[in-house]
């Protein structure tokens, strides 16, 4: 099948520094694709890439035969970014951010009011709702965040660390909507720290260290590869990437 | 010229974003305009214009408070365009991420920055409707020559939400939006034929005085309100209008060199 994704010798340099040196990678529609690596190995930049939200130094991107560097509006309309930090709208409500988002993917307004509506529901923020972003803690800031990333109804997801520093529970809830979005035919691409939560969603993965791909492969495969099926992925991941710290 | 190109009619989310945050918060977005105005009509225009003799303006010989009535409408569009898009623009491009957000989505980084200088031209514009409503109550304003002013204040709300949008581009950090207040606003707002005329100032500061922007706002305004429009005045908006794509073209660009590397 045609890969939905496919990156070709992507590098993105600034100035003297490079920061992602060269990755070629494919992500099958519907799969659950996941982007490993130590601090500052490029997994943002490279997701920043892919959402046109960075220009590409070198290579090029392609989202279901587009072109990142020609079809920047076009790639964004059929994406979902979840970012690291949060870029909630502060001067909002939790339901005001998901219609004021949903505007900027051009849905006229009952449209973005009813999507909304049924995200808020569905991410359990009901009780919420009226409550302005400020007021929100930090799992249920995330949580919005998520679903702030259907808003367009994506045919493709980019999570970027989506359950870094939440409580366990919200954290299954998260690897619960990643999994509906599996069900439901969407792509997704994960950057996380949780060597569990790479082994538990992700079909395939990348391990990138220093801007490079050092391993790709399905999880159980990479086990089977490095530790002879005995062991977790964060062995493999600690075997291949040293124990030494980054940055 | 590729910047012009991206630029789309989704300029329009983003403004309506920003009216929306403002409207959500009208007590402190609509009555500042009205009220400032007012202040500054009443210290100078009534307080110290009892004081003052009459002005010279055009030949013609008017009281104070009539003369620097228009200045206000100019000073209240340069202070609601200029410093929404500094402070406004910076905090939204650095502290809240707006920009971020926004740029995940088909919005492009052009989009949203004439978004913003819209944004902050429309202020502007609604700062100067807002004093101009108060001096036409107070009978100081001729019509219909004075609904000139509020074109020329759509104008130079753009121009200078452009100035704006620019020192926020080239600033490291917040606190240095001081400086183009202290070298750049504060002059204007004083030395442009705002609270006096400026024949009598010495003729390298008239000349100065000349080269600043709003000193051709105020110029076009005060013949609107006084109701003698001339031929002249075709000098000031010709600068004007010159000077504002080129403002706004510059702070576009460099915004757009510092948050896209």
């Amino acid at each position: 099948m045609e890969p939905i994704i496919r990156a070709r010798g992507l590098v993105k340099r600034y100035g003297t520094f490079t920061a992602v040196a060269g990755l070629d990678f494919e992500v099958g529609q519907g799969e659950c694709f996941g982007l490993l690596g130590p601090n500052g190995a490029g997994k943002t930049t490279t997701v920043h890439m892919l959402c046109c939200v960075l220009p590409i130094t070198e290579g090029d991107v392609r989202v279901a035969g587009l072109s990142a560097r020609e079809f920047p509006r076009r790639i964004k309309a059929m994406l979902g970014v979840c970012p690291q930090e949060s870029n909630l709208d502060t001067d909002f409500s939790v339901v005001h951010n998901l219609v004021a988002y949903a505007r900027y993917f051009d849905l006229p307004p009952a449209e973005a009011r009813r999507r909304a509506e049924a995200l808020v529901d569905r991410f359990r923020l009901r009780d919420k709702a009226a409550v302005c972003v400020d007021d929100l803690s930090g799992g249920l800031k995330k949580r919005l965040l998520v679903a702030r990333t259907l808003v367009n109804d994506p045919s493709t997801v980019l999570l970027d660390e989506p359950t870094t520093g939440l409580d366990p529970q919200s954290k299954h809830q998260i690897w619960d909507e990643i999994r509906a979005m599996k069900i439901a035919g969407t792509t997704v691409i994960l950057t996380t720290h949780y060597m569990e939560e790479a082994e538990l969603l992700c079909d395939r993965l990348i391990i990138v260290d220093q801007g490079r791909i050092i391993e790709s492969g399905a999880p159980r495969a990479l086990i089977a590869k490095h530790l002879g099926g005995q062991g977790t992925l964060e062995d493999v991941f600690l075997k291949l990437t040293g124990r030494q710290l980054r940055e | 010229m590729s910047l012009l190109r991206n630029v789309s009619y989704r300029v329009q989310h983003v403004w309506r974003r920003n009216l929306e945050v403002s409207l959500f918060s009208w007590k402190t977005t609509v009555l500042p305009p009205l009220l400032e105005p007012m202040l500054y009509i009443f210290a100078f225009g009534v307080g110290l214009g009892a004081y003052v003799a009459k002005v010279s303006f055009q030949g013609r010989l008017t009281d104070y408070l009539t003369f620097m009535a228009p200045g206000m409408i100019a000073v209240g569009v340069l202070f609601h365009s200029i410093f929404e898009c500094m402070y406004g623009s910076f905090v939204r491009m650095r502290y809240q991420r707006t920009f971020d957000a926004m740029l995940a989505t088909p919005l492009l980084i052009e989009d949203i920055l004439a978004g913003e200088i819209l944004w902050g031209a429309t202020k502007g514009l609604f700062a100067g409707l807002a004093v101009l409503v108060v001096i036409a109550a107070w009978g100081l304003a001729a019509f219909p020559e004075s609904l000139l002013v509020l074109p020329v204040a759509a104008l130079s709300g753009l121009l200078f939400a452009g100035f704006g949008l620019l020192f926020a581009a080239v600033s490291p950090y917040i606190e240095n939006l001081n400086l183009p207040t202290f070298l750049f606003i504060n002059p204007m707002f004083l030395f442009s034929g705002t609270f006096f005329p400026l024949d009598g100032l010495p003729r390298w500061l008239r000349a100065v005085a000349w080269t600043l922007p709003l000193t051709h706002t105020v110029e076009i305004m005060r013949a609107a309100t006084f109701g003698a429009l001339a031929a002249r005045l075709w000098a000031s908006f010709a600068y004007l209008a010159v000077l504002t794509p080129l403002v706004c073209y510059a702070a576009i660009l460099l915004m757009k060199r510092r948050l896209i590397k």
